[in-house]
């Protein structure tokens, strides 16, 4: 029998071009902050857990479990370091990968964190190494890049449900817009729908502000024993629902472009987990690695029947007074993209949600939040229900 | 500082140019995103059998034209660049023997990404001040290379200005000069290598406008001056967008910046860049005008000056050479397959 899991300590750094600050020193801000928010002792926890993509190729190290426990200042402790991948959705895996680990009574208290650090390398490298999350004999290896394999599921997207470049960019403006009250976002400024619009095109019908940035930055988060959560906060959040689900790793392969089963069995999952349905959500954090996938994501979570997220997007009702606000922090596209990092943080942006602690930004009365987290083209898919205990 | 200052000035730019719209095409980008993009409609490009040793000559033939001294009382020559002709063998000393300035003479060639000129001319300052020369010539001149490809090639442009520095018939004082520099890898070319490298988003806010921002705002506190002491300003332009930018940002208005701002219509000349925007500042300033100069050179560093033009400036046959807009306006335009020939495009690196 699985015990109930809390959330009770949550850190992000500032995302962005973070030229002076290299990826341990990330990570250990982010850890720290988590632990300080907990308020336990690093000598509490019983493992660390940390999401990152491609350490290897963007600043040439592995080993990253040691790594980040020895930059901690928990090298002599000695606990268990796991670092866990699954491209995009490295640190949404993390967190679950931990939230296990807990349920199961392993451990009772451990951190989970999250980080990239994208911008030590340059020209085509970091987009070449984001490919590495698609199927290199099948796509990459034939030019396919992310944004085009993104593109193509815009443009079949607007072929099947006359979904508009428009509906596209008002998604980049909502996030934008929410990203501005964001103090740790990469864009903290709004962009208006004309100049996404007239954005260079990187891959039609996706013009460059269609499409999230590489970025720097860490989150973290204290995970316990629910039973024991009121002993460190007076606002644990709860994990009531965890899913993880996986597809074929090109996109050629799968069913229908246009939807992310990943996505589908991970919600489903988390759903039943939770015992909740789609419309008792109050907030969800979700991945808008491109537009056209936050319309993917809020169709496939049910939040909108299959082929009416851009009319979603046009009645507004995902924007911070709509009836499920999504992507409050700005998203991927605008607090920025640190592919590990993501994962976490998103947690981490519901969790301040839940707790009423995001300001301009807050939604009112929220509850129920969920996060949604998707490894490449969505060929693994992870997705958290949390809730105010 | 009120000793020593700038006695005559000569600029030149080669006559070839090609359009950013022509490199774009070659490469299959959108003219337009690349033009308005970058901030640069057009560059200058050297013939053949033009090279910083014929663009520095030039430049000091005509800032010796303007002006009458005698050549052999210029004590030392320093031309900065990232393009000599040469690995091993000065360019100082092509050019003090073609203006008549050997051999008692001190000379040396600098190399600071596109701010080897303004470290000359502080060097030639010291020298005049300590009396170790009458005058110094100081010159900033490139012909810089960019990878086919490269953003870097609807920048990289050739052009040079000098400047003889002395105490006596001063046309403009130079009040204060600063630097600040830091080691800061955003753009290098290693030895042997025939095209740069840079570290793309790098050259921005950590490299360009660091050190700019910090020496500007060192000057003016140096100086107890504010942006609107000063009747213009001239920024290093590595394309027609940071300069206007770094200028907002310390509080100049694009009033100021204008007369100096060249890199739109003839690209980035490097060592060139600051000293050719104040060359054609100097084509139409006034007695009593006060100029703001910061250069930058990646790697990195920037120099900064204050200047104050004196009554002597009216004195200065200023057309006894050719001026910056003239310079500018005496062009030929040339296609890709022109200029590839002539930067020696064709040969793998």
């Amino acid at each position: 029998m699985m015990r109930d899991v809390a959330i009770i300590g949550v850190g992000v750094t500032k995302f962005g071009e973070l030229w002076d600050k290299s990826f341990r020193n990330l990570i250990a801000e982010a850890g720290s902050k988590a632990l300080f928010d907990s308020g336990i002792s690093g000598k509490e926890l019983d493992a660390l857990y940390v999401g990152s993509m491609s350490t290897g190729r963007f600043i040439g190290q592995e080993h990253i479990g040691a790594l980040v426990a020895d930059w901690s200042g928990f090298a002599h402790m000695h606990i268990p370091a796991i670092r866990v991948e699954s491209a995009c959705a490295s640190g949404g895996l993390a967190v679950r990968q931990g939230y296990l680990s807990v349920a199961s009574g392993m451990n009772d208290v451990i951190v989970v964190g999250g980080v990239e650090k994208m911008t030590d390398v340059v020209g085509d490298e970091a987009n070449d190494t984001l490919a590495t999350g698609l199927d290199q004999e099948w796509e990459t290896f034939f030019g396919a890049t992310f944004p085009g394999i993104y593109a193509m599921i815009a443009t079949r997207h607007m072929y099947d449900f006359g979904t508009t470049r428009e509906q596209l960019a008002k998604v980049a403006v909502k996030n934008h817009a929410n990203g501005a009250l964001n103090p740790f976002a990469q864009f903290k400024r709004a962009i208006p729908l004309e100049k996404i619009l007239s954005s260079p095109m990187t891959a039609y019908p996706l013009g460059m502000l269609d499409c999230s940035p590489v970025s720097d930055g860490a989150a973290a988060i204290v995970l316990c024993a629910a039973d024991k959560a009121k002993n460190y906060t007076d606002k644990p959040v709860k994990i009531i629902g965890s899913g993880q689900a996986s597809d074929t790793l090109s996109l050629h392969g799968r069913r229908d472009i246009c939807t992310f089963d990943s996505t589908v069995y991970a919600g489903k999952n988390a759903y039943k987990q939770a015992k909740l349905q789609p419309k008792d959500i109050d907030v969800a954090e979700v991945h808008d690695c491109f537009t056209i996938a936050e319309i993917l994501a809020i169709e496939d979570l049910g939040f909108v029947n299959k082929g009416e997220g851009g009319k979603a997007i046009d009645e507004k009702i995902t924007t911070l007074d709509g009836k499920i606000p999504v992507n409050t922090s700005g998203g991927l596209k605008a607090k920025g993209h640190p592919v590990g990092a993501t994962g976490v943080a998103q947690i981490a942006e519901i969790v301040m949600q839940l707790r009423g602690e995001t300001g301009e930004r807050q939604v009112k009365d929220a509850k129920v939040g969920l996060a949604h987290n998707v490894g490449a083209a969505g060929a693994s898919c992870v997705v958290h229900i949390l809730e105010a205990m | 500082m009120k000793d020593v200052g700038i006695v005559s000035y000569g600029a030149h730019i080669p006559r070839l140019r090609i359009k950013s719209s022509d490199i774009a095409h070659a490469w299959g980008k959108d003219p337009e995103t690349i033009t308005s993009g970058l901030g640069i409609i057009e560059k200058s490009v050297p013939s053949p059998d033009q090279d910083v040793a014929t663009i520095s000559v030039e430049a000091a033939r005509a800032a010796l034209a303007r002006c009458n001294i005698d050549p052999q009382d210029i004590g030392a020559v320093y031309v900065g660049s990232e393009s000599h002709p040469y690995a091993v063998k000065p360019t100082g000393t092509i050019v003090g023997e073609a203006i008549g300035a050997t051999p008692i003479l001190k000379v040396a060639d600098y190399e600071f990404a596109c701010k080897a000129g303004t470290a000359a001319i502080q060097t030639c300052m010291a020298l005049v001040k300590s009396d170790m020369v009458k005058y110094g010539l100081a010159i900033g001149a490139d012909t810089s290379q960019a990878a086919p490809g490269d953003a870097l090639e609807y920048a990289a442009s050739a052009g040079g200005a000098a400047f003889i520095i002395g105490k006596e018939k001063v046309i403009a004082f130079i009040n204060e000069t600063c630097s600040f520099t830091t080691d800061t890898p955003d753009f290098w070319r290693r030895e042997g290598r025939k095209y740069p490298s840079h570290g793309g988003r790098f050259t921005g806010a950590p490299a360009y406008f660091r050190h700019i921002m910090s020496n500007a705002q060192n000057l003016m506190q140096l100086t107890n001056s504010k942006p609107e002491d000063y009747n213009y300003a001239v920024f290093h332009q590595p394309n027609g967008k940071f300069p206007v930018r770094v200028a907002k940002m310390l509080g100049f208005t694009s009033d100021q910046i204008k007369q100096g701002l060249l890199c739109p219509i003839i690209g980035n000349t490097y060592s060139g860049s600051s000293m050719l925007g104040l060359a054609s500042v100097l084509d139409v300033a006034q007695p009593g005008n006060r100029i703001f100069v910061t250069s930058y050179g990646s790697g990195a560093g920037s120099d900064a000056f204050d200047i104050t033009v004196t009554d002597l400036i009216n004195k200065l046959p200023r057309n006894n050479a050719p001026l910056v807009s003239q310079l500018i306006e005496m062009k030929q335009y040339i296609d890709y397959s022109s200029y590839t020939k002539y930067r020696d495009l064709l040969y793998e690196d």
